[in-house]
């Protein structure tokens, strides 16, 4: 299988304010959020981040998406590091995660446009990609409705949409169904599902095993920044289901010191 | 341009431009508001200070001299001869505002005046009384024309010589030589830089920290640090874009104090030339604003990228407001006098004050308002490059 991205000795730490570090219980000044993280993803496949919140997963796709830099190691994605050439991999990855928020004033036929120039993308091929993404989540209805007056699911499918103006062939997803009602959800992992059929390759970090178990070819599992597992789908379960065996893991790795 | 410059500024415009709300608080209310305020409610205040021109001031007067009957009489007054009531009965009167003024003269004023001595320490100056009302406005104004009166006759008196008295040779003759071009000049650039960069910085600060540490506050320019556009383009593309629409803010405000100032200064401006200034006085003085937006607007923005929230951007940049005043207030007061040596011209600010003081008072050197708009723009390219800078730092970018 082709090697699409690999992660190698991701490190991310960051320093706490005075009432962070209340909140963490700690007296120390720094947070390892990640801490010499490495996988890989192959072309074609649905890559799953599993782990509970405050591992480190959101912070990982953010150094793979180049958001933020790593302090150690690096992301190399098709071909390009997130260190030494992050614009080049922003061209080629699609990154949706409910940080990024589209303004409120503008309607999602006019942010389409606006982010389709910012890619570069010629008026015939935006157009054709906008009818066929907004029909597919249904936006030709709300397409005129400033975003400001749409439902937090609208909002998602908004998001989806903008996140693949420029057709990429990487596209990360942190927790794409949080928050969002029964419906939208699975309109949302249906479509991770075509995405992979297109041949498109998928990273995305969640803590619901569900979504893992439905649309996840391999899995890292991920706890307090490390990867505490990774492998296919079938090899991590073991026989067992993902839910039970995460808790093996999790244990395993927390060794009984303090849970 | 490149094109991701012009599709974030085409963006800013259609943010702006598409909020009717947004246009209206800061385009049109700031110039509306400045217009409204200075024409009525201070032309208002004004009136009430000034008198009715028509009125004539009931004066009585107790033993008016001969010499002086004629003076008192061509006056706009109702002169009233109180030389048999008695002082003590007048004053309840003046008191009350039945009448504006009482002015005794001594028994036998003429002779008196005419036996004094002044080298004689024994004798004692004629003294003639006046009783009047402070709280009484026409009460004062006569109690003036009654003393220049009395000290312009005690002037003939004993006239040794004249200052540009008005004789037959002198009929014709102007003495203050500036013309009423540069007199109007100098009140303008007395007034006018100071208040175009306060409304300029007034302009910036509505709409810089909206969109700079409102996108990151909302979230929403993460999106655009997501997609491969160049930083530095999302910084000249908000510079550009805010540039434009802060100068159309302070302009608006500009705009209500020219047009209420025939108002605001009432009867001073009368007979004054209003177009005393040529095209290229008005594209140099465009020049110096433009340039000078700019740099405000860079500066604005580096502080909202540096805060957290509207909020904190917004008090962020009030100390800059203060030292732009300071730098401001010499050329109110400087009598519209620009700065000569060029050195003072690298300052940002303080140089856009003195070029424009210069340009309005028909004072300036082309070369330092060259200068002005040159190192303006330099400025504002490094303020730039720093943005693109701080967009690039995720410390400040997506500091919680």
């Amino acid at each position: 299988m082709e090697t699409i991205l690999v992660a190698e000795g991701l490190k991310k730490t960051f320093s706490l304010s005075r009432k962070q570090q209340k909140l963490e219980k700690t007296n120390s000044k720094t947070k390892v959020a990640v801490d010499n993280l490495s996988f890989s993803a192959y072309k074609g496949e649905i890559f799953g981040l599993l782990g509970p919140n405050g591992a480190g997963k959101t912070t990982t796709l953010r150094m793979i998406a180049s958001l933020i830099r790593p302090d150690q190691g690096d992301v190399v994605v098709d071909g390009f590091s997130v260190v030494k050439d992050p614009q080049k991999v922003r061209e080629r990855i699609g990154f949706l995660t409910s940080e990024l928020k589209l303004e409120d004033f503008f309607t999602p036929n006019y942010l389409f446009d606006f982010f389709s120039e910012l890619y570069g993308i010629d008026p015939t091929t935006r157009n054709e990609r906008k009818q066929k993404l907004f029909s597919r989540f249904g936006i030709e209805k709300f397409a005129e409705v400033k975003v400001a007056n749409l439902s937090t699911g609208m909002k998602q499918k908004v998001s989806l949409a903008i996140s693949l103006v420029h057709d990429p062939d990487i596209i990360i997803f942190d927790e794409p169904t949080n928050g969002l009602d029964v419906l939208t959800a699975k309109t949302v992992t249906d479509y991770l599902l075509e995405l992979r059929n297109m041949g498109k390759s998928i990273i995305l970090s969640t803590h619901i095993f569900s979504l893992v178990e439905k649309v996840c070819d391999r899995v890292g599992v991920v706890i307090d920044g490390r990867m505490a597992a990774c492998d296919t789908l079938e090899q991590i379960r073991n026989g067992k289901s993902l839910e039970d065996r995460f808790f093996d893991i999790y244990s395993e790795m927390k060794g009984g010191n303090d849970e | 341009m490149n094109n991701n410059i012009t599709t974030i500024i085409k963006k800013e415009f259609a943010r702006f431009f598409g909020d009717k709300r947004m246009v209206f608080t800061t385009v049109i209310m700031p110039g509306l508001l400045i217009y409204i305020i200075y024409s009525f409610v201070v032309g208002g205040i004004r009136d009430t200070f000034e008198s009715d021109k028509d009125y004539r001031p009931k004066v009585y007067v107790q033993q008016m001299p001969q010499l002086l009957q004629p003076m008192f009489e061509a006056l706009e007054m109702d002169i009233t001869d109180a030389t048999t009531t008695d002082i003590e009965s007048i004053k309840p009167l003046i008191e009350n505002k039945d009448i504006e003024l009482l002015v005794a003269f001594p028994t036998d004023f003429d002779s008196a005046m005419a036996n004094y001595d002044i080298s004689d320490s024994t004798l004692a100056a004629p003294n003639v009384l006046i009783y009047s009302n402070v709280t009484n406005m026409e009460s004062g104004k006569a109690e003036t024309v009654v003393r220049s009166i009395l000290s312009s006759y005690e002037e003939t008196i004993c006239n040794k010589f004249n200052i540009n008295a008005l004789t037959d040779e002198t009929a014709n003759e102007e003495f203050n030589l500036a013309t009423d071009e540069d007199f109007m000049g100098q009140i303008l650039s007395a007034m006018l830089p100071f208040m175009l960069i306060i409304f300029l910085y007034s302009g910036c600060m509505a709409v810089a920290p909206e969109s700079i540490a409102g996108e990151k506050e909302r979230g929403t320019i993460a999106t655009l640090l997501v997609t491969p556009m160049n930083r530095s383009h999302l910084a000249f593309g908000k510079i550009i874009s805010l540039s434009f629409i802060a100068l159309i803010s302070g302009l608006s405000s500009f705009l209500g104090v020219i047009l209420s100032l025939p108002k605001f200064m009432g009867s001073a401006m009368e007979g004054m030339p209003t177009n005393i200034y040529t095209t290229s006085d008005y594209l140099l003085i465009l020049g110096i604003i433009l340039s000078t937006v700019l740099v405000l607007i860079s500066v604005i923005s580096i502080i909202s990228a540096y805060a957290k929230t509207v909020k904190e951007a917004s008090t962020l940049v009030l100390p800059l407001m203060l030292i732009i005043m300071i730098v401001g207030i010499p050329s109110t007061i400087g009598g519209g006098n620009a700065q000569t040596a060029i050195s003072w011209y690298f300052i940002p600010i303080y140089n856009s004050i003195q070029a424009m003081t210069g340009v309005f008072s028909f004072s300036y050197s082309l070369i330092n308002v060259a200068t002005t708009i040159a190192i303006n723009i330099v400025y504002a390219a490094a303020f730039s490059y720093v943005l693109a800078k701080m967009f690039n730092s995720e410390k400040i970018m997506f500091a919680k």
